[in-house]
């Protein structure tokens, strides 16, 4: 008796959650931190004026990797979302499924064209047609540092590798653990990234963009991993698995003195009350000063037939200059249009448009690698593979790059 | 039968006794180390946690944790806490567990008491089923799912589970009603008994313990997937998925006294089960399944 | 036809009719998904499943790759560790548990509760426990044992072990349950019998009551090398799969290559040897199983 009562219950509440009307858009995302969340909330709540509902589908973990795996199980199932945040590579390769839909007629209205950065565009369109709305732009070459700690070496900020290896070497003399790095693959690739892109743009782009074999295995590639190793020899041994926040959090404290991670670091640092340029400096990696690798979160539209309103909606307050403003303040990054005021931002914040707008105008912005804005994930993988073998001291620089040809050309 | 049990013929020394009792406290500190960093942890503030050491007591007692985990920590894009979550996970596995119960029932009472020929195989074949690894059934269960209607719903991860619980509450169900005397259920037949009259009077009645067992066995399986419920429920979610989204998101600082307090919570129901019906899991061990 | 004929060939009818759904259910859901996963396996599917059929490439590829061999590796170094570590303490809980001990209902459950727990729960405490610099060590530094080292989980040669280290926690009790079970069911007129004859206590365990457990030994085995198999929380939960790529098993593999890498066949090839090695285990066990029941 109870049973029937209950299965009653589950099947009215299985149809009302399901019961989504052509008036509310579905969202999968895998921001479910604090400051992330809330500033989704604004999102929502722009909709909900709208009379637009927001039914919510958050799945964490990975960097998005679980979300990954329940959208797959949702195309297959014919029950897509009607928006999905996503990265670079894996939008081209859903795109290239034929299961999305199309932003055009939006885009057109708003002018999406002139606002968005080339480079960005490259993931938001396919085939020409739009397909996707970017929140945001991160960029991955940041060093954040300690600014005390800085201060002890006697050392300014640091402009090239030598420099840099200098402060380094400064700090472990004073009894400081020179970076803080926490030993996942993405992290260690975010390294990688900086490296490769401190030997020269044009390096960066045919190893890590075209995949030539020759960057790829070169002797330069070569020189690049012998810098990792370096890189590797100012890290504590503790490193390995951990996050990158508690890397974050060594930094803070003075326990580090750097950290090279992207600007959703600068998050953990003010909301430890530090105040950029007075107790943390955020520079570029030095050596790539001019040059920016990105990512960039991106809510891909999913094709939901004849019923596209909701879904124009939400494309255009993603799009909208207040929002991109609010979010990408709370978040870190910076908007994904260039014609944003930078007023609400704070110091570190109005470098990273500056020098956004400066590296699109010049042809300097690339795809992050680790990020999945360079190539496809299994390609990335397979970086990730050598990368991570190497810094743990499983292959030498010889044979990493040797290693690396390989596994790029056996996902080809 | 348990008085029975507690009588054990094997007689051991003093010495002996107090290095068993030993081993079997460390042993329990062993077991218990875990839920002691979690509990300790979860009453601690913030700062205490990221600054100190983990296996200390509280320096400053707080229950804040365990209030914003419940009701106010962001789950998703609204600051739900986990209660949502919580009865989503309620609204799936009892239905679950009931059909899937009373299916090995009915199964077990058919491949014992009603037997044919291949009948074994068919018992194989199901029981097979328990072992395969779930990642690869889920691109053609989605598609499955999608076929019917079910995808994204709880009706649809409630049919998932009972799929895959159904060789595991036969399995104990047969191997329990294997030792059952066939003769009582001849003799009901002659008397004219039917299938299901000879199931609701004969066999019901002494399916206590291996209920217990099944229903300890297929509860805590089904609360704690994380793979299906995050890949087949929906706006429906359970509550190892709201816990995995609280303690994996990616950028932004981690609420460690909450995670904890969060992951208790959604704990708290299967640890409930094993305390409650623990005393009765061994004894119906015993009564059949471990049995070759 | 008369009424009492119908009602029996009903009767005939219905243990069948009772069966059937569970069956039907099994058929497709496992068996038919099954055969679609071997199915991909010779296709070239990346992203969704495709038809562009590659024979047996993927598994050519799948033997060509570092990482599959170091995952196989590492499940027979996981698998026959965990399985001889939890039958020995599980064994020895039991017969332990056994004597007559005072608080048995007390550390029954605290032996079994880690079963209830799915890593999603316990894994932050267990990596917090395991990791050098907030766990077990500092904690040890902290109270003065300053030589005191306990780095497994970051070194590559040791990582595996607290993979099995977790994975003993968690089933150990439960396999003390399967043997404690067993001891309970043996008729004590036997080892009376045993003891008038003068046996030691040693000689009554090893000489008659571990041959009589023997059922409970195979089920602790079968349940206990299809977890192995399984593996997958556990190793997410812990490591990731590191320190690099250290403590990759088949399971993490299949799931990184099917869902996360975009390589689905490859992805269903892993799928389909674990499915053998499974059924490799399995079959001898069912057959044995089986065929003592008649």
């Amino acid at each position: 008796m109870k049973l029937t009562k209950l299965m009653a219950t589950a099947a009215i509440g299985a149809v009302l959650a399901g019961a989504s009307s052509a008036e509310d858009v579905e969202v999968l995302h895998w921001w479910t931190s604090g400051g992330e969340a809330a500033a989704l909330n604004v999102l929502k709540e722009d909709l909900a004026a709208q009379g637009i509902g927001w039914v919510d589908m958050p799945v964490a973990g990975g960097g998005g990797e679980a979300a990954m795996t329940t959208l797959r199980a949702r195309v297959t199932a014919g029950d897509a979302p009607t928006a999905v945040q996503m990265l670079g590579f894996d939008i081209k390769d859903w795109a290239a499924e034929g299961v999305l839909g199309n932003l055009n007629e939006v885009a057109e209205v708003e002018g999406w064209d002139a606002v968005v950065p080339e480079a960005l565009q490259f993931f938001s369109k396919y085939d020409g047609n739009w397909i996707a709305a970017p929140v945001n732009v991160h960029s991955t070459n940041w060093v954040w540092m300690n600014k005390s700690v800085l201060d002890a070496t006697g050392l300014g900020e640091p402009t090239s590798w030598e420099e840099f290896i200098a402060v380094l070497d400064a700090m472990k003399a004073n009894g400081v653990t020179p970076l803080a790095h926490g030993g996942q693959a993405w992290q260690d690739g975010t390294l990688f990234d900086a490296v490769v892109l401190g030997l020269g743009d044009d390096f960066y782009k045919s190893a890590l963009i075209d995949l030539d074999p020759d960057a790829l295995g070169g002797d330069k590639m070569v020189e690049a991993f012998e810098r990792m190793a370096v890189l590797r020899s100012y890290v504590d041994d503790n490193f390995s698995g951990r996050d990158w926040n508690l890397a974050s959090a060594m930094v803070i404290n003075g326990e580090a003195g750097a950290q090279m991670m992207g600007d959703w670091a600068k998050g953990e640092f003010l909301r430890a009350d530090q105040v950029p340029g007075e107790d943390f400096v955020c520079i570029r990696f030095p050596g790539t000063q001019g040059a920016v690798t990105f990512n960039s979160d991106q809510f891909v539209m999913f094709d939901v037939g004849e019923n596209t309103t909701a879904q124009y909606a939400m494309a255009k307050a993603v799009m909208d200059p207040v929002f991109q403003s609010a979010f990408n303040v709370v978040k870190g990054s910076v908007p994904a249009r260039t014609d944003v005021p930078n007023t609400d931002f704070d110091d570190c914040g109005k470098k990273g448009m500056a020098d956004l707008a400066d590296a699109s105008a010049n042809g300097r912005l690339f795809g992050s690698m680790a990020h999945g804005h360079s190539v496809p994930a299994a390609v990335k993988n397979a970086i990730y593979d050598v990368v991570t073998a190497h810094f743990n001291g499983e292959f030498d620089a010889q044979t990493a790059a040797e290693e690396l040809v390989n596994a790029v050309e056996s996902t080809l | 039968m348990s008085a029975a049990a507690q009588e054990n013929a094997v007689k051991t020394g003093r010495v002996y006794r107090v290095l068993i009792y030993l081993v079997l406290l460390l042993f329990a500190l062993f077991y218990l180390l875990p839920l002691f960093v979690m509990l300790t942890n979860s009453v601690k503030p913030l700062d205490e946690i990221t600054g100190g050491n983990m296996l200390a007591l509280p320096q400053k007692w707080t229950i804040e944790p365990w209030f914003k985990a419940w009701s106010t920590a962001q789950i998703g894009v609204e600051p739900t806490g986990l209660r949502p979550y919580f009865i989503n996970s309620l609204l799936m596995v009892v239905p679950a567990v009931a059909i899937t119960t009373v299916l090995g029932a009915l199964n077990g009472y058919v491949l014992t008491k009603w037997r044919f020929r291949g009948d074994t195989i068919l018992f194989g074949l199901m029981l097979f089923s328990c072992f395969i690894p779930f990642q690869i059934v889920l691109i053609p269960m989605a598609a499955v799912l999608g076929k019917l209607g079910l995808a994204g719903s709880i009706p649809g991860l409630i049919l998932v589970h009972v799929v895959y619980g159904v060789g595991f509450s036969t399995l104990y169900y047969r191997n329990y009603y294997a030792a059952f005397p066939t003769e009582l259920v001849r003799a009901a037949m002659i008397d004219g008994a039917g299938f299901f009259r000879i199931f609701w009077r004969i066999l019901l009645p002494v399916s206590g313990p291996i209920t217990v067992v099944s229903v300890i066995w297929l509860f805590t399986n089904i609360w704690n997937d994380f793979l299906f419920g995050s890949s087949f429920g929906g706006t429906s979610q359970p509550v190892t998925v709201a816990l995995n989204n609280l303690v994996q998101s990616s950028q932004g600082v981690k609420e460690y006294n909450v995670h904890f307090a969060a992951a208790i919570f959604a704990a708290l129901p299967t640890l409930l089960v094993y305390i409650v019906a623990g005393r009765y899991f061994v004894r119906g061990l015993m009564a059949g399944s471990v049995k070759g | 036809m008369t009424d009492q004929d119908l009602k029996s060939r009903l009767q005939n009818w219905i243990p069948k009719l009772v069966l059937s759904p569970s069956l039907a259910l099994t058929l497709v859901f496992v068996y038919g998904f099954i055969l679609f996963t071997v199915y991909l396996s010779f296709t070239n599917s990346r992203m969704l499943p495709n038809t562009d059929f590659v024979g047996f490439a993927n598994y050519e590829r799948l033997w060509g790759l570092r990482a599959w061999w170091v995952a196989i590796k590492n499940l027979a170094v996981f698998s026959s560790l965990y399985i001889v570590i939890c039958i020995g303490i599980g064994l020895m809980l039991a017969i332990f548990l056994d004597q007559k001990i005072r608080g048995e209902g007390m550390l029954r459950p605290i032996y079994l509760y880690p079963m209830a727990l799915s890593f999603i729960v316990t894994g932050t405490a267990w990596k917090w426990f395991l990791d050098p610099g907030i766990g077990l060590e500092n904690t040890m530094h902290m109270w003065g044992w300053e030589s005191f080292e306990f780095r497994w989980i970051k070194d590559r040669n040791y990582a595996i072990y607290t993979v099995v280290l977790a994975a003993v926690w968690q089933t150990s009790g439960f396999v003390m349950a399967m043997f404690l079970a067993g001891l309970r069911g043996i008729d004590n007129e036997i080892l009376k019998a045993a003891q008038i004859d003068g046996a030691s206590n040693w000689n009554l365990y090893r000489r008659i009551v571990i041959p009589l457990l023997r059922p409970a030994f195979l089920s602790a085995f079968v349940i206990l090398s299809h977890l192995a198999v399984k593996s997958y929380d556990l190793v997410i939960a812990l490591t990731g799969g590191g320190p690099g790529r250290a403590t990759e098993l088949p399971a993490t593999f299949m799931y990184s290559y099917t869902f996360t890498r975009n390589q689905m066949g490859t992805g269903a090839a892993s799928a389909v040897i674990m499915l053998m090695t499974i059924a490799a285990i399995m079959t001898p066990y069912l057959y044995s199983e089986l065929k003592e029941k008649r």
